[in-house]
């Protein structure tokens, strides 16, 4: 049998492959910095006392834009890796991904009656409607997993057969009416409309950044809590039952981390897909299904993986920048069917 | 200790098993026979808390079984399903080692307990490798170590619940297996085993309760239970039955 990669080794190159993602994600853009500095002024941003000449307008660019758009970029990529994580425990199935529980398609209804709704009222006022953006895309997609959980309880017990079901019907009820939406729009309203749903990390403040940052923060102290019970979870639901495991408690608490995971991702970036499908996947192929290294390993490669894909949708075609869930999905979908036709033999 | 009363379950208004009153007693194996359908799998279902018994109740120790905390329960009851979809590369002691997760033992005495119980159903040589590299025979006697390694090593207080253990395994392992779990239930614990060969019943169990139709026909040692005429009566099926020519337990053999 093929050798793992050591979690200690695994751990290593991670966060050195996390930090150089945040180095070039801060370097790197239409106006690039020389690397050198913009280590010196990250470090004096974070309160290094060092010598700041000639660093102004580096600082003004770290600060002001490309470090919330880094964070963002972090906190996006290792929530939607987690949420992934929870969702193949959940559904025991390695290729289970978080859009399954109906989160962001009914992230993306929420999104949609907030563009459009907001456009028909004569559009949202400046400084309130990213936020009302941000806070229906989350509710969508909170409301919509909160439903297809109910769907999947029958006798107290939670199927998740019926839940997947339950979910591909509602995901497809919430995406004719985002069609609906979509139909009535004017023409800047469907430019909007279009373009949070190919997803970005572009325009990311500080305002928007916090509620994600604790989301995330939360989700990742939370799930490794669980690590040992997933793993039994992977052995089957009564299996996991007879080691003394709370499955439904647990299930609950897998599909309540997703959905604020999830919604709260959608909701500060749009939507950006197959980081929760690959990541967790390319963790398991490098170190084994094992959830207490699983788990922390897929927070840092799903943050490193989206800055670098955040640096390809930047410098793709710079000046002009791709939507970000153009990159993830050109990468992620090849990778899938790879996944696929190698499971077949 | 697992007992039960009156023990009731209907599905759909139909009664699936009633009337069974059992206890699975400490330091011996009780098989438990039946042709398809009679009602085995129910019971255990019933017997480990899956099904929730419409009439009687189930007993562990001086408690319901419904009143059992998790991991307490765990400690005490462990439970091998007939199947197990267990569809992710972990390695084969990591698989034995989930049994380890009710207890706080430490890793150190973990490690001997999954090594000890790897050891006990033959699957020690496995160590390493991937559980999805694993034939279904190998599978199934990992997850044979695993509820070994649960309640391991084994004791007065424990039980166990085993669905069809062997029926993936070649000849030899048939043997070992029941061997194995002969051994477990001599260092004091419970074991109910479902089986369908006859001759591993007799030959591994101290007591059989014979399943027909949801209800127990017999219950008793196995010189008393394999009788021809209930056999027949049973399983639809024309028998010999003869003392082992070395063993003395008894011989089944269709005419």
């Amino acid at each position: 049998m093929r050798t793992l990669v050591k979690p200690r080794s695994l751990f290593i190159g991670l966060s050195a492959l996390c930090l150089l993602s945040i180095w070039l994600s801060l370097a790197l853009g239409p106006v690039s910095l020389p690397l050198f500095d913009t280590l010196r002024a990250a470090l004096r941003l974070v309160g290094v006392p060092i010598a700041g000449e000639g660093l102004e307008q580096a600082e003004l660019i770290l600060g002001q834009i490309r470090l919330p758009r880094t964070l963002l970029g972090l906190a996006v990529g290792g929530v939607l890796a987690l949420s992934g994580v929870a969702m193949q425990g959940l559904f025991r199935n390695p290729l289970a991904d978080p859009g399954l529980v109906g989160v962001s398609s009914g992230a993306a209804l929420g999104a949609a009656i907030a563009i459009v709704g907001g456009a028909a009222f004569g559009g949202l006022p400046e400084f309130f409607g990213p936020y009302l953006l941000s806070l229906c895309a989350f509710l969508g997609g909170l409301g919509v997993t909160a439903l297809v959980y109910r769907l999947g309880r029958r006798n107290g017990q939670t199927n998740v057969a019926v839940m997947l079901l339950a979910g591909i019907a509602l995901t497809a009820l919430a995406g004719s009416a985002v069609g609906l939406f979509t139909y009535l729009a004017d023409d800047a309203t469907l430019r909007t409309l279009t373009f949070w749903n190919l997803g970005s990390l572009n325009g990311a403040s500080y305002a928007r950044l916090w509620p994600l940052l604790i989301v995330t923060a939360g989700v990742a102290l939370w799930l490794p809590r669980r690590a040992k019970a997933l793993n039994a979870l992977l052995l089957g639901e009564s299996e996991a039952s007879h080691l003394g495991i709370d499955v439904e408690g647990l299930k609950r608490e897998l599909v309540f981390c997703t959905a604020l995971g999830v919604g709260a991702a959608v909701a500060a970036a749009g939507m950006i897909g197959f980081i929760g499908l690959v990541v967790p996947h390319l963790v398991r192929l490098l170190a084994g299904p094992d959830h207490r290294v699983l788990l922390p390993a897929s927070v840092l490669a799903g943050a490193t993986l989206l800055l670098f894909a955040d640096l390809i949708a930047r410098l793709a075609l710079a000046p002009a920048e791709l939507p970000i869930g153009i990159v993830t999905a050109f990468l992620g979908a090849p990778f899938f069917l790879y996944l696929l036709m190698r499971g077949r033999h | 200790m697992l007992r039960t009363e009156n023990l009731q379950i209907r599905r759909d208004q139909k009664i699936v098993l009633a009337d069974v009153t059992l206890d699975v007693r400490p330091g011996e194996v009780l098989g438990v026979l039946g042709p398809n359908g009679a009602g085995k799998s129910t019971l255990l279902a019933a017997l480990c808390g899956e099904l929730a018994p419409t009439g009687g109740q189930v007993w562990l120790d001086e408690q319901a079984l419904g009143h059992w905390k998790g991991a307490q329960r765990a400690q005490r009851l462990a439970v091998l399903p007939q199947t197990s979809t267990l569809d992710f590369a972990f390695r084969v002691e990591e698989v034995v080692g989930m049994g380890r997760l009710p207890h706080q033992t430490g890793r150190t005495r973990d490690a001997e307990i999954i090594h000890e119980a790897l050891q006990a159903a033959d699957v020690e040589h496995l160590a390493g490798r991937s559980y999805l590299a694993l034939s279904g025979g190998e599978r199934q006697r990992v997850h044979l170590a695993r509820v070994l390694a649960q309640l391991w090593p084994g004791q007065n207080g424990q039980t166990l619940l085993l669905d069809e253990p062997t029926s993936m395994l070649d000849p030899l392992h048939q043997h070992t297996t029941l061997k194995a779990i002969r051994a477990f239930a001599d260092r004091g614990a419970a074991v109910l085993i479902i089986l369908h060969d006859l001759n591993l019943a007799a030959r591994y169990c101290d007591r059989l309760l014979l399943l027909e139709q949801g209800r127990p026909r017999a219950l008793g040692c196995p010189q008393a239970v394999l009788q021809p005429d209930e056999l027949k009566a049973v399983f639809g099926l024309d028998v010999l039955v003869q003392p082992h020519p070395e063993l003395g337990c008894p011989m089944v053999i269709a005419r």
